[in-house]
């Protein structure tokens, strides 16, 4: 088995991985990319519609182009990377296990891993359709990877399930392509994915969304022949009679993504109820030097936001390396951070007391749609350290908050801090 | 002059932020006015969409003998919405051979609506 040795260890070369690399670079140490697939660049290579880079770039970018500029800086700073290549193992020691066609199996020892493996998309299986199982059924990303890479129609006339972004820009892409879409049929009452999406992928083409039905049948036994839709109530029960036929040959999945873990929790690593594994403020997990940034450790809804996160983890694991690394710390004395009230998720899940006095970014999603709120973090004695107003919340967008939790006046023997979303209280009384 | 008649002639939803303002374009007499916008970029929005709605098309271009069979294009400037099929169309006739590198104009002023298609990635030879 060969052996090699390097600072850090990147899994993942799309956007977070790539931006993450590229961080640790620039402070002179060693980082080596491992990537699964043929080339750099991950996801955003088949988002090839635009609206990326806005904050990073400050110009209006196509998936590709977006990767094409951090794949350009990787191979300025001469960053080395492993293609085609599997990673199978990461330990608690930082020992990298991967496998490639060339060496067959490896062992990588590292100082500090980055996990930068992204998420996946659910599938059928993970929202229980009842039918057989035809061919033509496909997830929207994995319809996106068809169309815009490898250059297949999976179909010619869709139905969408699921409002998220990937399966409105699809809805988009296919009928560019000349294929027909039927409709994009979503559970909940309004959209989940961003509107600008709604907007000029769907209703500048008349494709029908259908809010609060999902798909209850799939039709045909070679080939899927078509869907039946039904109303769904309160509980996403389905309400008898609404039932509708719609013939397609292609049904796409939209339906939420899940952060890809398996590697995580193989090193013995917490993972918290968002499916990412659970990190404190330096997005470092509960084993040492194991590092998670972008959509591995929470789904981001632009990716800028994903090389922001990325480019921390970055900052953060040099500073690991030049004054923690190979040290015996005392034992972490940690405050919980709790998703409350219409709180999804928080990140970080802790916070060691040690970095109280430094700002701390906080990222969480709303569970549904509020207008008007009021956005409190209490401590477990129910005194309220900090409080923000905001106009709109909406699942599909992450909220980020930048908080010095000394300055707001945190009791540092506090516990825990709770995080709630609620209506704003004179607007109860207004509405009263 | 007869009491001109008001209309909303169109409906715009402002994509610009989340909050997503219904913005209405009345027709007044002869003139069009906007309401509900809440920002100055809402107004400008609305008014580019209701006069002149352009986009940037994305799609891909086939590939002949590539690292890739198709390369990932853009439109270098928005285009009215209304050609987007005529021009996917064109592209559709188009096979490019590489090298290519990202930004390469890969047709020129296509059907003479003062843009480019350019390669948003490179793309090396088989």
């Amino acid at each position: 088995m060969k052996k090699y040795k390097s600072d850090v260890v990147v899994i993942g070369a799309g956007a977070g991985g790539l931006a993450a690399a590229i961080e640790v670079k620039k402070a002179d140490l060693e980082v080596l990319i491992i990537e699964r697939d043929k080339e750099l660049g991950g996801i955003t290579l088949q988002c090839i519609h635009n609206g990326f880079g806005l904050k990073e770039f400050e110009e209006e970018l196509t998936g590709p182009e977006y990767a094409q500029r951090f794949i350009n800086q990787v191979k300025e700073l001469k960053i080395p990377f492993l293609l085609d290549s599997m990673v199978i193992e990461i330990t608690k020691e930082k020992l990298v296990y991967a496998v490639n066609r060339n060496e067959g199996l490896i062992e990588i020892e590292a100082k500090a891993i980055i996990l930068a493996m992204g998420c996946r998309e659910k599938t059928r299986g993970a929202i229980n359709i009842p039918g057989f199982r035809p061919a033509g059924i496909y997830t929207a990303g994995q319809a996106q990877r068809f169309v815009n890479i490898e250059g297949y129609l999976p179909g010619n006339t869709y139905v969408i399930l699921g409002s998220g972004d990937i399966g409105m820009i699809m809805a988009r892409r296919l009928t560019w392509e000349g294929c027909k879409v039927k409709a994009v049929v979503e559970i909940q009452p309004y959209v989940s994915g961003l509107l600008r999406n709604q907007v000029q992928c769907l209703e500048d083409y008349d494709i029908p969304l259908i809010t609060s039905y999902t798909v209850t049948k799939i039709h045909g036994r070679e080939r899927i022949k078509g869907v039946t839709v039904s109303k769904v109530g309160r509980n996403f029960d389905r309400i008898i009679g609404s039932d509708k036929f719609i013939e397609c040959d292609t049904l796409l999945l939209s339906v939420g993504l899940i952060p890809e873990n398996e590697l995580t929790l193989e090193a013995g690593a917490e993972l918290s109820k968002n499916g990412g594994p659970l990190v404190d403020e330096n997005l470092e997990t509960t084993i040492d030097g194991i590092f998670a940034c972008g959509n591995v450790l929470q789904v981001h809804d632009l990716v800028d936001l994903v090389t922001a996160e990325a480019k921390r983890a970055g900052k953060n694991v040099i500073e690991y390396i030049n004054s923690r690394y190979g040290k015996d710390l005392m034992k972490k004395e940690i405050i919980k951070c709790v998703p409350g009230e219409n709180v999804n998720y928080v990140k970080p899940d802790i916070i060691n007391k040690r970095n109280l006095s430094e700002e701390i970014i906080f990222t969480f999603r709303v569970r549904h749609p509020d207008r008007r709120v009021l956005i409190q973090f209490k401590d477990n004695l129910q005194k309220i350290i900090y409080k923000k107003n905001k106009f709109y919340v909406i699942p599909s967008e992450m909220l980020e908050l930048n908080i010095n939790l000394e300055e707001s006046g945190i009791n540092p023997d506090c516990k825990s801090i709770t995080i709630d979303v609620i209506p704003r209280p004179e607007v109860l009384i207004e509405e009263d | 002059m007869s009491e001109s008649s008001v209309s909303v002639v169109k409906v715009i939803r402002c994509i610009v932020c989340p909050t997503g303002c219904q913005i209405q374009a009345i027709s007044k007499g002869s003139d069009i006015i906007f309401e509900g916008y809440t920002c100055k970029r809402g107004l400008e929005y609305a008014e580019q969409e209701f006069y002149e709605p352009k986009r940037i098309l994305t799609t891909t271009i086939r590939v002949e003998d590539g690292f890739l069979p198709l390369i990932p294009v853009r439109t270098d400037k928005p285009i009215f919405k209304e050609k987007l099929f005529e021009v996917l169309i064109e592209i559709a006739k188009t096979v490019v051979k590489p090298p290519v590198k990202m930004g390469d104009i890969l047709i020129e002023n296509i059907l003479e609506l003062d843009s480019n298609i350019i390669a948003s990635r490179d793309l090396a030879k088989k």
